[in-house]
């Protein structure tokens, strides 16, 4: 099976129309940083999604914003979004609250192919908000738990204050067979874990690299150092994947405002298997 | 018996391997096992330099003092790591403060013996040097890293 089958969108030309929906619960993570739950209403019952795809979510009068499913794919009827607060549009979902109608295109893109990491070791590398698409991965992965051996997640995060999902990467930590290390760039007294860049943790893992398929997302510069590191331990570049977030608009391969070359990023990717888009991690955003 | 033991514990340590049988000899002379409980310090910024450590559990976190913002930690060092080269370079001066974090075990090499020996065998003193550069090489690049605070998000750097 191909990456592309493997991982195929589940109803692309659905994402199209824009949806009505109703935002159940606001939770605020970290000081920029906040989860929407909503309440998907009569499209619960047709809205399927991968790990890794994203929704465009619409602010009536601001405008939209590519944003990641942060929930488990197993759950219906309800969905999260992680989102970090930068400009216009992230500002005005800021500002909803509980009962406040949002719009919704989705879902779009390629997600993470977890089938290619069946009977393997995985290797989760996540920087800042980078760990909101890849929390679905690790509820799919979980729930199907024999189905994998090890699970690694390393986790960097500016600051203890910048983490997220505290409680759920102290749960993770806890299942056999799971390793979870979160490192901060700096912390005060209080903190006890990792200090240092996320591809330090790398130390203080086993990695049979043979055996172990990468997942890394974050900003473009810390994907890079991870796939260096990566490389170092000996992991081949096609077992490596990464999700290419870059600017968008219409979502669905008709503006071509996120092509580079003959690769449309919105639904293509975002999740590319590295040597697609290696070409790319160097060069500037269009 | 209790030298056997620090042998086979030092030849473990990804920092000697591959060290040779005559070079590991002459380190164990300067060597002890240490224990170091959650909370207690191992260095103290501006002290003597007189020693470095080969971390073999636990956690060591390197901190400094920022005056009105308090004690900053800046990083940690674990399992496989190498604690402090100040010991190897003038004026042997500690530049941070190191405490550790988790139960520490690890073994303490007696910086002054080791200056003494790398001075009257320099091929060990060449070993030594060699040894210790890689790791300031490496932890200079990851401070590098750290500085260009990754995780910020920017255009052209999503998410
Ligand atoms: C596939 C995909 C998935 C994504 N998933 C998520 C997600 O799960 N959570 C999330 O928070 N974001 C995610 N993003 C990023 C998100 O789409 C952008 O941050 C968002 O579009 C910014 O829109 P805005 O209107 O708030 O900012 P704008 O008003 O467009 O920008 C305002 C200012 O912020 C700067 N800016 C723009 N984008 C960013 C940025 N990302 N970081 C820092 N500064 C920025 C601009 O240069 C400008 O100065 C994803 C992007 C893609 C392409
Ligand atoms: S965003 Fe329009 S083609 Fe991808």
């Amino acid at each position: 099976m191909t990456h592309e089958t493997m991982n195929a969108p589940a109803a692309p030309r659905e994402g199209v129309r824009l949806h009505p929906v109703t935002v159940k619960k606001v939770i605020w993570e970290t000081d920029d940083t906040f989860t929407l739950q909503i309440d998907l209403g009569a499209l619960g019952n047709t809205f399927n999604f991968l790990p890794g795809q994203f929704n465009m979510l619409y602010v009536f009068g601001l405008g939209e914003a590519a944003i990641s499913i942060s929930s488990d794919a197993s759950q219906t009827g309800t969905l999260a979004h992680t989102i970090h607060r930068v400009g216009t549009v992230t500002s005005g979902l800021a500002q909803v609250k509980r009962g406040d109608v949002i719009g919704l295109r989705g879902p779009f893109g390629a997600g993470w192919p977890i089938t290619a990491a069946r009977g393997k070791d995985v290797c989760i590398v996540a920087g800042g908000i980078g760990l909101a698409p890849l929390r679905p991965v690790m509820y799919a992965m979980l729930r199907e738990r024999t189905a994998f051996e090890r699970i690694i997640l390393l986790y960097g995060a500016r600051s203890p204050l910048d983490i997220l999902y505290r409680v759920e990467l102290e749960e993770w930590a806890k299942e056999h067979n799971v390793e979870v290390l979160v490192t901060v760039d700096r912390g005060d007294s209080s903190w006890k874990g990792y200090i240092g860049v996320v591809t330090t943790l790398f130390s203080y893992i086993k990695l049979d690299a043979r055996a172990t398929v990468g997942y890394v997302c974050g900003p473009e510069t810390m994907m890079k150092y991870t796939i260096d590191e990566m490389g170092r331990r000996g992991l081949a570049e096609d077992q490596i994947y990464l999700s290419m977030e870059r600017n968008m608009k219409c979502a669905v391969g008709f503006c071509g405002h996120c092509q580079y070359g003959p690769e449309f990023i919105c639904k293509d990717g975002p999740v590319f298997a590295l040597p697609r888009i290696r070409h790319l991690l160097d060069r500037k955003e269009l | 018996m209790q030298t056997e033991n620090l042998t086979d514990i030092l030849r473990q340590h990804p920092f000697l391997a591959g060290l040779s049988e005559d070079h590991m000899q002459v380190l164990v002379g300067c060597a002890s096992n240490v224990r170091f409980a959650e909370g207690a310090p191992l260095i103290h910024e501006g002290e003597i330099a007189n020693k470095f450590y080969l971390v073999r559990a636990g956690r060591i976190a390197l901190e400094t003092d920022v005056n009105a913002r308090g004690k900053i930690r800046i990083q940690t060092v674990g399992p496989g790591d190498v604690l402090g080269w100040s010991w190897l370079i003038s004026p042997f001066r500690w530049h941070f403060n190191a405490l550790a974090v988790a139960d520490v075990r690890a073994v303490a090499l007696d910086g002054e013996c080791l200056r003494k020996k790398c001075e009257d065998d320099h091929d060990f003193g060449y070993e030594m040097l060699s040894r210790f550069s890689r790791v300031m090489e490496r932890r200079l690049e990851a401070t590098r890293v750290q500085l260009l605070d990754l995780y910020t998000t920017s255009p052209g750097a999503r998410v």
